[in-house]
């Protein structure tokens, strides 16, 4: 059955970028199931979030061992995202992105030369984000971590101390549907990313 | 990618560095690249090369090409190749897709200008 041509299609397309868009931005929005990632990317996003999904690449899995069967299962993740216009010709793209082990093939598909991550956090399961946390160490990804406050509970000294966060990593509070919070977050992170950047004398000459 | 970090990975992780490997063989498109149609639609095309292309008159990313389509992101990775072959789209890469690094660690003249662009949020 196909609709009538004149009736609106179910995909709407949403605002276009300018035509002189050159340069897509990233930063990804990571955190358990229900925490308000997808809250935190409409609260500051010009469209409305949109989702889609990515499926685990095969190629390359199991090929130092053909025996592996791992290369038969697939993963499949689900992701939203949304976008702020920067300049004419920069876009930065916010991902909301699940942050259990079985998802982290998504940041080598597809985040990888990110800008760098919020976690967001519920203080009733940090233990959800314990896992981001440690990934993003160990990739090297510069983050910051947002508490979405859903009721009264322990102060940031404890949540600092209960996920293991060295003094350096910004940690903040949020309430994920405000956009004012959510921008207060992600300003923190490009802060963050200043101050990281001009301590590293080693990016000097680069391109 | 990055043989230290390979080398720093549990093995019960390596599905993930294995991933992010066969991104770099086939990395002709971010997931944030953006792309631009060169022509117009034509009669006999496969129905999702039309919509591609009607979809990117304006430059249009990966991930939103992904979404109209229903298609997880690498199965329009390959539709989008099958039209880039051919001329009738062009791509316009992200600036840290050229680093080949994780991270991408942008200009402060870029940072200045997010900044600006989240202030005026």
């Amino acid at each position: 059955m196909h609709s009538n041509a004149s009736e609106a299609p179910a995909y709407q397309t949403p605002a276009p970028l300018s035509a002189d868009a050159h340069d897509a931005l990233k930063i990804v929005v990571v955190g358990g199931f229900g925490v308000g990632k997808t809250t935190m990317v409409g609260a500051v996003s010009e469209i409305r979030p949109l989702s889609t999904e990515e499926v685990m690449t095969e190629a390359g899995v199991g090929i130092d061992d053909p025996s592996s069967v791992r290369s038969k299962t697939t993963t499949t993740a689900a992701f939203d995202f949304g976008r702020i216009t920067i300049t004419e010709d920069k876009i930065l793209y916010l991902f909301g992105a699940p942050g259990q082990e079985r998802f982290w093939f998504l940041w080598d598909q597809l985040f990888a030369g990110s800008l760098g991550a919020v976690v967001l956090a519920d203080p009733r399961r940090l233990e959800d984000s314990w896992y981001a946390v440690d990934r993003l160490e160990a990739h090297g990804m510069p983050f910051v971590v947002a508490i979405n406050r859903f009721e009264p509970g322990p102060g940031l000294a404890a949540l600092r101390e209960a996920l293991s966060l060295p003094d350096e990593v910004p940690l903040v509070e949020c309430d994920a549907r405000s956009r004012h919070d959510c921008k207060t977050v992600l300003i923190s992170l490009v802060r963050h990313l200043n101050d990281l950047y001009a301590l590293s004398p080693a990016r000097e000459g680069t391109p | 990618m990055n043989p230290k970090r390979i080398d720093g990975e549990d093995p019960d992780r390596l599905y993930t560095v294995t991933g992010g490997r066969s991104r770099t063989e086939e990395s002709t498109f971010d997931s944030v690249t953006l792309v631009v149609g060169e022509c117009e639609p034509r009669a006999g095309m496969q129905s999702e090369h039309m919509r591609i292309l009607r979809m990117c008159a304006r430059p249009t990313a990966v991930v939103e090409v992904s979404a109209a389509l229903g298609m997880p992101v690498s199965v329009v990775k390959i539709l989008l190749r099958d039209l880039m072959d051919t001329g009738q789209i062009t791509v316009r890469h992200p600036s840290s897709a050229s680093t080949a690094a994780n991270v991408h660690s942008p200009s402060s003249e870029t940072l200045k200008q997010v900044l600006d662009a989240l202030q005026r949020l």
